[in-house]
């Protein structure tokens, strides 16, 4: 096995992953608050790459504000999804949250589908896709992009949940809704603010793919699967670990394609992730008892 | 009261007259699947269908008798396709059906058929569809067998011996792994890699690596859209500049869409709608082709795909049965079908016989390269 081709698996990896704890950093946001997995993070991310393909090709933007129109207009939806599904039964416990969550998301994938069609789209990468050569291996100028964005939104969160008053009020929530309230904090204005935020997460990372992987209105589905899996992965609650655990679940993919079998490599990033949980239950970051404060 | 007494024969005739004029048009029933995973093929079908249904019977309908087409959704979904099959049989007690667009369906339902005793005309590929032939089971699109053959053709032509295979693990991707694994050292060539990806995946990088590190001569893939618009862009990324085949699967301008800048030189085999304006004024299948484009462009205001025209040809071969043998009878249709001889319509010129149900043979396709965005016929 000569250097460059080892090289190749790990960048393929590594964007693959990327693209996983993209998504997986939006379920580490609204768990943080709520307790709540949302499955419908993954049609967040569709949604962003949906809208800035069809701002460019109906209204005529140029790509720069068609990105930004489609992640407003994604983070307004997580608003709205919030408000409509979420907020009129906010009394239940978290499991018929989580059920609600999936119709929202069976819900939003139905509309794109009406609204969009069923093609899928693709949208031009930002800086051109002439790749750019290290050491035999090639890197596309797209997913440097994905990593370094992916990188200021994880140290912009890490800040936000650590340094600011309403990021330390949020993980309030998410501990004690009730004794939260008792402190003054308005349990359903972060709620609110925890599902526009990860859309907004998503729709970024949406818009960051769209040019790699291509979109259409059920992209959503196995990106929602192996977000939440990288989540589990790096251990629920911690957005380090939910990007840590999207990139380790990428390489895994992409060295069992090279070195096993392609036929396999899903299942295979599966076996792996079951096999850690048996050991560490509680993913490879996570706290043992994520309860006590 | 004179009033209602009038009114009262009126409806009474009308309920007579209604069942009297239903039972007088010629039933073909449909089974596609117009949504779900395998829509891109049933939706233009079951346009295609509906466009020909209002067509024929606008002209005064086949031998005096209008048709009537009853489409069944499937949703892509075996259970429904089977559901279907037996509504349209058991209670709409139709001539002929047309469909299921995918071969796992065809193969599900296909057995209901001889039972029946009515004429199945499958818009599926799969071999197994019509190898070995069940007497009332028919389809239009060419095997896969036929675009192996042709790619093959042209590889051996260019000299090559070392080809890679990179098939879809659905069921479109495994039938033509099959024939492939089975084609490739039959026809002289060593296959050097097998690889695979799956129905959803977006990156297909990996699998790129590998062949590459084995070296081949060409690699051909086997996927319908949108998989293999991200070979082709992860095949310009890394850099590899080994001829990539791509299957006649993604013979649509979506896929030059998708693909963008990275389709540019791929060789695929290609029914001919694809190049309409290039095919020479006597060719048999010009004018069939030209109609349907046309017609399509006009009724739908959409971009039209083969995929349709697999539909369009089922109804013209049904139709041209009944045609010959002047009755619209199951056991007269299918006897009918199998006397079809070099009857050009849109995906080839057909010629079915008792011991060939497809009808068709490697002539229906041509091979294209994609060139500044668009076909180029080169063979």
């Amino acid at each position: 096995m000569d250097p460059s081709t080892l090289l190749q698996y790990l960048v393929t990896g590594l964007t693959l992953g990327s693209t996983y704890g993209l998504t997986a950093l939006g379920f580490t946001i609204i768990f943080n608050t709520t307790g709540v997995i949302n499955f419908a993070q993954g049609e967040f991310v569709m949604l962003g790459g949906m809208m800035s393909v069809s701002f460019m090709a109906a209204l005529g933007l140029p790509e720069p504000a068609a990105v930004v129109l489609a992640v407003i207009g994604a983070t307004l939806i997580g608003a709205l999804v919030e408000r409509l599904a979420i907020r009129p039964v906010r009394h239940c416990p978290p499991i018929n949250l989580i059920i609600i969550t999936i119709g929202v998301s069976i819900l939003i994938r139905g509309l794109a589908m009406l609204v969009w069609g069923k093609d899928t789209h693709a949208l031009e990468p930002f800086s051109g896709s002439a790749p750019i050569l290290v050491l035999g291996a090639a890197i596309m100028p797209q997913t440097l992009w994905v990593l370094g964005v992916s990188l200021v939104l994880l140290s912009g969160l890490k800040l936000f949940f650590s340094a600011t008053i309403h990021g330390k009020a949020m993980l309030a929530c998410s501990y004690d809704a009730k004794a939260a309230s008792l402190v003054g904090i308005g349990v359903p204005r972060m709620v609110r603010l925890s599902f526009m935020i990860s859309a907004l997460v998503g729709a970024v990372g949406g818009v960051l793919l769209a040019p790699i992987t291509l979109t259409s209105f059920d992209v959503g589905v196995m990106l929602g699967l192996k977000g939440f899996a990288a989540c589990i992965l790096g251990g629920l609650g911690n957005p380090f670990g939910a990007a840590a655990g999207g990139i380790i679940l990428g390489v895994l993919e992409s060295l069992g394609a090279g070195f096993v079998s392609s036929a396999y490599k899903d299942a295979l990033a599966f076996v792996i992730l079951l096999v850690l949980l048996f050991v560490k239950p509680s993913g490879l970051f996570g706290r043992k008892d994520f309860k006590r404060v | 009261m004179r009033a209602t007494r009038w009114v009262g024969a009126f409806v009474l005739s009308l309920l007579f007259a209604a069942p009297a004029l239903a039972a007088d048009a010629i039933k073909i029933g449909a089974v596609l699947s117009v949504t779900g995973p395998a829509s891109f093929l049933g939706e233009p079908e079951k346009n295609t269908l509906l466009m020909l249904q209002d067509q024929l019977n606008a002209k005064g309908g086949i031998n005096g008798q209008q048709v009537e087409v009853i489409v069944y959704d499937d949703e892509s979904d075996v259970n429904k396709a089977v559901m279907a099959a037996r509504k349209l049989l058991d209670q709409d007690n139709v001539s002929v059906v047309i469909g299921p667009s995918i071969s796992g369906n065809t193969l599900a339902i296909a057995k209901f058929f001889a039972a029946a005793e009515v004429p199945l005309v499958s818009c599926a590929a799969a071999e197994k569809i019509v190898h070995p032939v069940n007497p009332w089971v028919f389809n239009t699109p060419q095997l896969d067998r036929h675009a192996v053959s042709r790619i093959l053709l042209d590889a051996k032509a260019k000299g090559y011996a070392k080809l890679a295979i990179l098939t879809v693990s659905d069921g479109y991707g495994q039938a033509g792994r099959a024939v492939l694994k089975e084609l490739v050292p039959a026809q002289g060539f060593s296959l050097v890699a097998d690889e695979v990806y799956g129905p959803k995946d977006t990156d297909m990088t990996a699998q790129l690596t590998k062949i590459k590190g084995a070296a081949p001569d060409a690699i051909i893939c086997w996927g319908t859209n949108p998989g293999p618009a991200v070979v082709a862009r992860n095949r310009a990324q890394l850099g590899l500049t080994t001829p990539l085949y791509m299957s006649h699967g993604v013979a649509s301008n979506k896929f030059i869409e998708l693909a963008g800048e990275a389709a540019e030189g791929l060789i695929l085999p290609a029914g001919r709608l694809v190049a309409v304006e290039q095919l020479s004024a006597d060719h048999p299948q010009k004018q069939a082709l030209e109609a349907y484009v046309a017609d399509y462009a006009k009724a739908f205001n959409a971009p039209i795909s083969s995929f349709g025209g697999y539909a369009h040809d089922a109804f013209k071969l049904v139709i041209q049965a009944i045609a010959q043998g002047t009755s619209a009878k199951s056991a007269d249709i299918r006897d009918n079908l199998e006397k079809i001889a070099a009857f050009p319509a849109t995906t080839g010129v057909y010629t079915y016989t008792p011991e060939d149900h497809n009808g068709l043979n490697e002539e229906a396709f041509i091979m294209v390269t994609i060139e500044k965005g668009t076909w180029k016929v080169t063979q």
